[in-house]
């Protein structure tokens, strides 16, 4: 049990995709502006990630594994979270429209995303077992919400902020940006 | 295994992977299947698809969808399609279409070429944003249209020209009202007035008068004798040496003096002279 803490910890904490390993920016930078529009955001990638997670799991140890192709894991991964999303879309559509306005939107910015990519990458190059792997998903997938959920809400105040003229807009973004991660870093030393 | 094996092994997987989700998605669209409310297609046809986004939406579709679903959206927020596809709108979703007024883009300037003097020749891109950016436009006058027409390549409905003078010239009948081309403008000299407007001043300068009459013999010099003239109050105001008309109030009048009184012509009549002076004059 410990050590599924432990993975789960270092997943959104110590290790967190945006702030220190620098994955998933784009979205990090585009959605950010708004709380209520992160929020959806975040959950829907941490959704997506585990359950994508899982497929690409199965399909490593019990396709690619058996026959020697562990090579193509990029490739097939690619296609898998693609059409997975799509998937995901079409039966999001149908069975909640509530949920599909909420999110919707995001879901197609995900499919190609480097973040979804590489948790399952990182997932089974560590060799994890199917519940590490889970647990790995599931904090890689709220280490990304709750960076996106901070720096919106740092964003937010910004804008009411004597902000110097030419740092307005993108660059004062990078700059808090930067020290969050700097932030993040003090947990480097917790485990 | 050698390495052909490897390859063919690595096609065939990778083929199957793709059939496999090819299929399982194709099943699922069928399965999942949405049905769209026809409804929100025949709106759609029926909306002009200028894709201008006057109504507040992100384009036509998005309108004929709101409007068919969300009971709250009034059918009449298509500006360009004025009263006739509010109408048709209001008819296909049963909601009940109030009265809008068309309105049309007027240039508030004059000033074309041999009546704005120049401060300067300008020779840089032709493009009134970065004419702007040279010590506000070449004109003496920094208020009035600089004449590069970005506001005529931004019509999405060709109702704008460029006049031989220089100032663009709006074709009524073509002009909708999006007010594209009022939000393009870096002068902001178009402004958006409606059909039954009498009077219209076009001019923007904010110079005083002797300034103002110096750098444009068709400038409003802010003399004030339209307001004083005025006779229903507060028509006409004066505002920062700058006469402005309020539609509003002048659509009840049927009187002319204030467009009389004006010594440079910079407030018009748009309108005919009713009988009543026709024959006291």
């Amino acid at each position: 049990m410990g050590a599924y803490f432990t993975l789960f910890i270092g997943a959104v904490l110590i290790n967190n995709f945006v702030l220190t390993k620098f994955l998933g920016l784009c979205i990090f930078f585009g959605v950010s502006k708004n709380l209520n529009a992160s929020i959806g955001m975040g959950f829907a990638v941490t959704s997506v990630i585990t359950l994508s997670t899982i497929l690409a799991w199965l399909l490593y140890n019990f396709i690619l594994v058996p026959f020697g192709l562990t090579f193509l894991r990029t490739i097939t991964f690619v296609v898998l979270i693609a059409s997975f999303v799509q998937l995901l879309e079409i039966v999001i559509k149908k069975m909640s429209p509530t949920l599909y306005n909420m999110w919707g939107i995001y879901l197609m910015l995900i499919a190609t995303n480097c973040i979804v990519l590489s948790v399952p990458v990182l997932s089974v190059t560590n060799n994890y077992n199917f519940i590490q792997n889970i647990v790995f998903a599931v904090g890689s997938g709220l280490g990304f919400a709750l960076a996106l959920i901070l720096m919106a809400s740092a964003r937010e105040k910004l804008d009411y902020a004597d902000v110097p003229e030419a740092l307005k807009g993108t660059p004062i973004a990078f700059i808090v940006a930067g020290m969050l991660s700097l932030a993040f870093l003090g947990f480097s030393g917790m485990l | 295994m050698d390495y052909t094996q490897i390859a063919i092994m690595a096609v065939v997987i990778m083929t199957g992977v793709g059939v496999v989700f090819g299929f399982v998605l194709a099943l699922a669209d069928k399965k999942f299947a949405m049905e769209e409310n026809p409804l929100i297609g025949e709106v759609e046809e029926a909306l002009p698809k200028g894709q201008c986004g006057a109504c507040g939406f992100a384009g036509c579709a998005k309108y004929a969808e709101a409007v068919v679903l969300d009971p709250e959206v009034p059918p009449n927020l298509c500006v360009p399609g004025k009263a006739e596809v509010a109408t048709v709108v209001a008819n296909l979703t049963g909601k009940v279409a109030e009265a809008t007024e068309p309105k049309y883009a007027h240039i508030r300037c004059r000033g074309g070429a041999g009546i704005a003097k120049l401060a300067f020749n300008y020779k840089g891109v032709h493009d009134c944003a970065a004419a702007k950016l040279v010590q506000q436009g070449p004109k003496d006058c920094k208020y009035g249209c600089l004449g590069f027409g970005n506001c005529v390549k931004a019509c999405p409905f060709g109702a704008m020209s460029m006049g031989e003078n220089g100032i663009p010239v709006v074709n009524k009948s073509l002009c909708t009202g999006c007010g594209k081309c009022a939000s393009i403008c870096p002068q902001h000299v178009i402004e958006l007035i409606p059909i039954s407007a009498k009077v219209t001043v076009s001019c923007s300068s904010k110079d005083m008068g002797a300034a103002a009459r110096k750098a444009c013999t068709a400038a409003c010099i802010g003399c004030g004798l339209c307001m004083k003239n005025c006779t229903h109050k507060g028509g006409v105001k004066v505002v920062d040496h700058l006469a402005i008309v309020d539609p509003s109030i002048c659509r009840e009048c049927d009187d002319l003096t204030c467009v009389d009184k004006c010594p440079t012509k910079a407030i018009a009549a748009l309108v005919a002279r009713t009988k009543k002076e026709e024959n006291v004059g």
